[in-house]
C-alpha cells in the first residue's frame, strides 16, 4: 500500500515508484554526440586557461574539450584521466559554477560558461563504457604502500602509486570501496552504479589490493603499517558529525544527515525508504542542501533548511541553493537551534532568531518552532580516532608539501588533512601529489 | 527606398540577386517559386545537346566543410547539366518567362565544341522568349572530360570562337560563364571580350577535394569507394571569386566588360562588396541551396537599408567604386604606420591574441598575472593577426600613428608624405625619389 505525501509520521512509500525514479534521475544528463559538439566549440582554447587554473587537479580544460571538437572523445579521456583518475564522478559531483566554469571567459563575458563538467562526463563516460583502462604499470619496484581509507583520495593515491610499480594494499572500514562517492553524494549526481563501477575500473591498473571491512584503530594500528609498508598513505575522510548541543538532541528520528544520506546511497529501493512528512535539516553548506532536496524527492510534504547565519555565508553554492529551492526546499536563514521538542520522537524543533555582529552571532530572544518527524544535523563533520602521534592543526591532521605529516613515512590527503577545500576533486588532487611525492621519497 | 532595379546587359530585372546556373533552377516548379520568393532573375541550370540526357551518379554528389556549429562554409559537386530532357527544360522556361515577364531568365548552355552544335540549340532557346544566353565554360568534372565546360574554359582560344559563333548566331544577349581552374583569370576574360562578349560572370566551381574518409581510404563523397574531384563553391570561396572579379575590373584590356559576379555570396554585404568592385550584378547558388529561397528578402532589405543610409540611389551610385583602390602590392604606402589597440573594456582575457602574436614570430603583446593583455608599440609590426584571432569583434583595432608621430618599434618618426616600394632604398630597382 502507498502512502501519501500529508500522511504524519516516518513512512515509506509516500511517491509512487515511477515518480522516484524520475526525481532521483540525472540531475545534469549526459551530453549526446551531437550537444557535445555544440557545447565544445563554444570553448576559445584560451592561452594559460583560467579554467584550467581553477581545477584542483589541473586538467588541460582547452586541450581535452579540442580533442571532443576534432572527434576524439576517447583522446579528451586519457587527458582528463592522466591528471585526475576520478574524472568521471569528478564530472558529475565537481561544483563547476565555483571551480572551472566560474572563471570560464564565456562565464565572465557571457553568463553562459562552456559546459566544462558535462564536457568532461562525455569523454570520460564514452572511454569507460567500452571498457578501457588507457594507464598501464611501470616495472615492479618491489615497495609496497598501505594506504588507508578507499574515498577519492586513497583511491587517486593508489592508482597513481600501482603506476609508478608500487604494490598498494587498499584499507577501508566500510563493506564497500568508493568513500563518500559511494556513500555521501547525492544520488542524482551519480546514478547508475557508477560509484561502484568507477572503483572497478580503476582497479584495472593491477597492483592494488582492497581490504573492506578494516578499520584502523580497530583491525589496524598505525605503527604496525609503519612497520610492515615502505610508506603510508592516510585518507579516513572525516568519519566524525558534529552535534547541535541542544537539548532533546537524543530524541528518535534526530539523525545525523550524513547517516541518513548513506542509507539512501545504500538503499536497493528508495521507494522503501522512510521518510518525514515534515522535515527539518539544520546546516548550510552541501550535506544539508543534499539532505533537504533528497527528503524532497522521496515524498516529504514540508523540508526546511535551517541555517544559522545569512544566505551569503551558506557553504552551498548558488547554484545548490536555487536548486534546493527548486525542489520545494524551505530555506530559513539566520536562526539557530535552542531545544528539540517531542516524547519519544522529535515533535518540534525550536529556534531562535540571530544577528551577526561584527561576524559573531548573536541570538534575539525571538523564537519560533517547526513541526518535525525527522530532524537531519548537518552543521559538519570532523576528524575521529585520528592515530595517536600524529600533529593536528585546526581539528585536521597537519600536512606540509605534497600531504607528508609530522610522522617520517606517513602522508596524509583528503578531506582528513589540513589545507584545500572539502571536495571530491581536491581529495583526488591530494591523493595524486602525495603519491608522486611517495614515489620521489622512496625511489629518489 | 534606394532603387535596386538593374539593367545588366539589357536584360532587366528588379533587383540584383539572380540564381546562378545549378539545381535551384533546373525546373519550372522552382524557378517559380523563386521568382515567388524575390529572386530578380535566374540562370537556368544549363541545357546539353538535344537527344539522350546526360546521368548523374546515383550515390552522393556533395561534399562539404564546416565551420563552428556545423555551418556550412564550403560544399563540393559532382553533378553534372542539367539531366532532363531539352525539349521539356525549353517547354518550362518558355512557361515561366510568359507568366514573369519582369523576371531576367538566362539560360546556360553547354554543348560541343562545334558551331553546329551551338547554331542548332541558340534558336531554340531564343523560341522561349528567354533574355539571354550564358555560356557555360565552367564546369570542372564530367563535362570537361568530353570537351566541354571548363575543357574549354581553360583555352582562350576556343572561348574567343565559341562566344564568336553564338554572337553570330543569336541576336540574344551573351555571357561567358569562366572557370576559375586558371592561372590568370584575365586571359579568359580578355578572349570572351575579343570575342564580342556582352559580359561574364564568375567563377563557377573550383577543382576540389574535399576530404578523404579515413575508414574506406576514399575521397569525398564517395561512389562505391571511390571519388573524383568536385566543384567547391560556397562562403569559402568568395575571396578567390572577390579577387578574380577585382582583377578583371582593373585590367585595361576588359574595360568596359559587364561582370556578373558569382561564388561564395551569401548575404547582402557580400553582394554589395561585388558590386563595390565592379560586378553589375550578384548571382547565388550555395547559399539558396543552404538556407532556401527565402534568403533573397534578407539580401533586399540588407542592400536597400545599406544604400540608403549611405545615401545611394540607384546600385549605379557604388557599383565599381571600390575598384581605384585595388592596386599592386608595390604602390602600398610604406610610410602608413598602424599599431594594435586592446580596448581593455572589451576584451575577455582569453589570451588568444597573445598565443598568436607570441608563437608568430613579433612577441609584441603582454601579459600581466591579471590577464591583462597590452600591445608592446615597440615590437608591434601591425600584421593584424591579433585582430583576426580575437573572439570579441571590434575589440582589437589597428590605430594609424599620425605623421610626425614615433613609431617605437623603428625609432623613427611617421613621414607626411606617401612613399612605397618603387621608391624604397632597400629596392634595388627603386626610381630615385624627387
Ligand atoms: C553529503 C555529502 C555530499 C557531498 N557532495 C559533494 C559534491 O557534490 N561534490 C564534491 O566535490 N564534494 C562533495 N562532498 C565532499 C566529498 O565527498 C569529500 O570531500 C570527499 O569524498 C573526500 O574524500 P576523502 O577520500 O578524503 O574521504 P572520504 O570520501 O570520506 O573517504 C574516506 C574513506 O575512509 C574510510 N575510513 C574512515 N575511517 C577509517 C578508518 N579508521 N580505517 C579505515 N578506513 C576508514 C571511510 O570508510 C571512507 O571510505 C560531499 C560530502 C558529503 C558528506
Ligand atoms: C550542385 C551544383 C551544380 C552546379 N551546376 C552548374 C551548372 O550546371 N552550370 C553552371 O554554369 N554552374 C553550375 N554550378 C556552379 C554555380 O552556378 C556557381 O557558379 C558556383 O556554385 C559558385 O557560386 P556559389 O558560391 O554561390 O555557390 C553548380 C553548382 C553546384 C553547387
Ligand atoms: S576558459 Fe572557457 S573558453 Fe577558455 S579554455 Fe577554458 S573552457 Fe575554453
Ligand atoms: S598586429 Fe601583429 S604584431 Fe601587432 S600586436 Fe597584433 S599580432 Fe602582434
Ligand atoms: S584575443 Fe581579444 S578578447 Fe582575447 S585576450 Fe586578446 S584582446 Fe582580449
Amino acid at each position: 500500500m502507498s502512502n501519501s505525501p500529508m500522511r504524519r509520521g516516518v513512512v515509506a512509500g509516500r511517491l509512487p515508484a515511477d515518480r522516484i525514479g524520475a526525481n532521483f534521475s540525472d540531475l545534469h544528463p549526459p551530453l549526446d554526440a551531437h550537444e557535445a559538439a555544440v557545447a565544445a566549440d563554444r570553448c576559445l582554447f584560451c592561452f594559460d586557461a583560467p579554467c584550467m587554473a581553477a581545477c584542483p587537479t589541473a586538467i588541460d580544460i582547452p586541450l581535452f574539450i579540442r580533442e571532443i571538437q576534432t572527434g576524439r572523445p576517447d583522446a579528451a579521456a586519457r587527458t582528463i584521466l592522466s591528471q585526475n583518475i576520478l574524472g568521471g564522478m569528478c564530472a558529475r559531483v565537481c561544483p563547476t559554477e565555483t571551480l572551472c566554469e566560474e572563471v570560464c571567459v564565456r562565464e565572465v563575458s557571457e553568463g553562459k560558461p562552456v559546459e566544462i563538467g558535462r564536457l568532461q562526463r562525455y569523454a570520460t563516460d564514452a572511454l569507460m563504457a567500452a571498457g578501457v583502462h588507457p594507464f598501464s604499470r611501470a616495472a615492479p619496484t618491489g615497495r609496497r604502500i598501505a594506504v588507508v581509507g578507499a574515498g577519492p583520495a586513497g583511491l587517486a593515491c593508489a592508482h597513481r602509486l600501482a603506476m609508478k610499480g608500487h604494490e598498494v594494499t587498499v584499507y577501508d572500514a566500510r563493506p564497500k570501496p568508493g568513500g563518500l562517492n559511494e556513500y555521501g553524494i547525492a544520488a542524482y549526481k551519480t546514478v547508475g552504479g557508477f560509484a561502484a563501477a568507477e572503483v572497478d575500473w580503476l582497479l584495472k591498473i593491477g597492483g592494488i589490493t582492497l581490504e573492506c571491512g578494516k578499520a584502523l584503530g580497530r583491525d589496524l594500528s598505525l605503527a604496525a603499517l609503519r612497520e610492515e609498508f615502505d610508506a603510508v598513505f592516510l585518507a579516513p575522510g572525516l568519519a566524525g558529525v558534529n552535534a547541535l548541543g541542544a537539548p532533546g538532541e537524543d530524541l528518535d528520528n534526530v539523525l545525523n544527515a550524513v547517516d541518513f544520506i548513506a542509507e539512501l546511497r545504500q538503499a536497493s529501493d528508495l521507494s522503501q525508504l522512510p521518510i518525514g512528512r515534515d522535515v527539518v535539516v539544520i546546516g548550510g553548506g552541501m550535506t544539508a542542501i543534499d539532505a533537504a532536496v533528497q527528503a524532497r524527492l522521496l515524498g516529504a510534504l514540508n523540508v526546511t533548511l535551517v541555517y544559522r547565519r545569512g544566505r551569503a555565508r551558506m557553504a552551498a553554492s548558488a547554484f545548490e541553493q536555487d536548486l534546493a529551492a527548486a525542489k520545494g526546499v524551505h530555506i530559513i536563514t539566520n536562526a539557530q537551534p535552542v531545544a528539540v521538542h517531542g516524547n519519544g520522537a522529535v515533535r518540534e524543533v525550536e529556534f531562535e532568531y540571530t544577528v551577526e555582529d561584527g561576524g559573531k552571532l548573536k541570538g534575539t530572544g525571538e523564537t519560533f518552532r517547526l513541526p518535525a518527524d525527522q530532524l537531519f544535523k548537518a552543521i559538519g563533520q570532523r576528524l575521529e580516532g585520528a592515530p595517536d602521534g600524529l600533529k593536528i592543526e585546526g581539528g585536521k591532521i597537519a600536512v606540509s608539501g605534497a600531504g607528508r605529516t609530522s610522522l617520517e613515512g606517513v602522508w596524509a590527503g583528503g578531506d582528513c588533512a589540513s589545507g584545500g577545500d572539502d571536495l571530491t576533486v581536491t581529495a583526488v588532487a591530494q591523493g595524486r601529489d602525495a603519491a608522486e611525492d611517495i614515489h620521489a621519497a622512496l625511489e629518489g | 527606398m534606394a532603387d535596386l532595379s538593374t539593367d545588366f546587359v539589357g536584360i532587366k530585372s528588379p533587383n540584383p540577386f539572380w540564381l546562378a546556373s545549378a539545381p535551384p533552377t533546373d525546373k519550372e516548379y522552382n524557378v517559380r517559386r523563386a521568382f515567388a520568393a524575390g529572386w530578380g532573375g535566374v540562370v537556368w541550370k544549363t541545357l546539353g545537346e538535344d537527344g539522350p540526357p546526360i546521368v548523374n551518379v546515383n550515390g552522393p554528389r556533395y561534399g562539404a566543410i564546416w565551420g563552428a556549429d556545423r555551418r556550412l562554409l564550403g560544399l563540393n559537386n559532382i553533378e553534372l547539366i542539367t539531366d532532363r530532357p531539352l525539349e521539356v527544360n525549353l517547354r518550362e522556361i518558355k512557361a515561366v518567362k510568359r507568366d514573369w515577364p519582369d523576371r531576367a531568365l538566362v539560360v546556360s548552355l553547354m554543348v560541343p565544341c562545334e558551331e553546329e552544335a551551338w547554331k542548332r540549340i541558340l534558336p531554340l532557346v531564343e523560341e522561349t522568349g528567354a533574355d539571354g544566353v550564358e555560356l557555360n565554360f565552367g564546369c570542372p568534372h564530367g563535362m570537361a572530360e568530353r570537351g566541354m565546360g571548363s575543357a574549354v574554359g581553360q583555352v582562350p582560344e576556343y572561348i574567343e570562337m565559341v562566344t564568336r559563333w553564338c554572337k553570330a548566331n543569336t541576336r540574344m544577349p551573351v555571357i561567358v560563364k569562366l572557370t576559375p581552374n586558371i592561372t590568370d583569370i584575365r586571359y579568359p576574360a580578355r578572349a570572351a571580350h575579343a570575342g564580342g562578349a556582352d559580359a561574364v560572370s564568375l567563377i563557377n566551381t573550383i577543382n576540389s577535394i574535399t576530404s578523404v574518409n579515413l575508414d574506406t581510404m576514399s575521397p569525398e563523397p564517395s561512389i562505391d569507394g571511390k571519388g573524383t574531384h568536385g566543384g567547391y563553391c560556397g562562403p569559402a570561396v568568395k575571396p578567390i571569386a572577390l579577387n578574380m572579379v577585382a582583377e578583371i575590373a582593373r585590367d585595361p584590356e576588359c574595360a568596359g566588360l559587364p561582370i556578373s559576379a558569382i561564388g561564395g555570396i551569401t548575404t547582402w554585404r557580400d553582394a554589395a562588396e561585388f558590386l563595390a568592385l565592379g560586378a553589375g550584378n550578384a548571382q547565388v547558388c550555395t547559399a539558396a541551396m543552404t538556407y532556401g529561397f527565402r534568403i533573397v528578402q534578407e539580401m533586399i532589405a540588407g542592400l536597400s537599408l545599406w544604400m540608403d543610409a549611405q545615401g545611394y540611389a540607384r546600385l549605379e551610385d557604388f557599383i565599381g567604386r571600390a575598384v581605384p583602390n585595388v592596386t599592386d602590392w608595390q604602390y602600398l604606402n610604406l610610410n602608413y604606420v598602424t599599431k594594435a589597440r586592446i580596448d581593455q573594456d572589451m576584451c575577455i582575457k582569453c589570451g588568444r591574441c597573445f598565443a598568436a602574436c607570441e608563437d608568430t614570430s613579433h612577441q609584441a603583446i603582454s601579459m600581466s598575472d591579471e590577464r591583462v593583455f597590452e600591445v608592446r608599440d615597440d615590437e608591434c609590426v601591425a600584421c593584424n593577426l591579433c585582430v583576426n584571432v580575437c573572439p570579441v569583434e571590434g575589440c582589437i583595432t589597428m590605430e594609424q600613428l599620425a605623421p610626425g608621430a614615433l613609431d617605437a618599434r623603428t625609432g623613427q618618426t611617421v613621414p607626411a608624405e606617401p612613399a612605397d616600394w618603387t621608391v624604397h632604398p632597400n629596392n634595388p630597382s627603386a626610381r630615385a625619389a624627387e
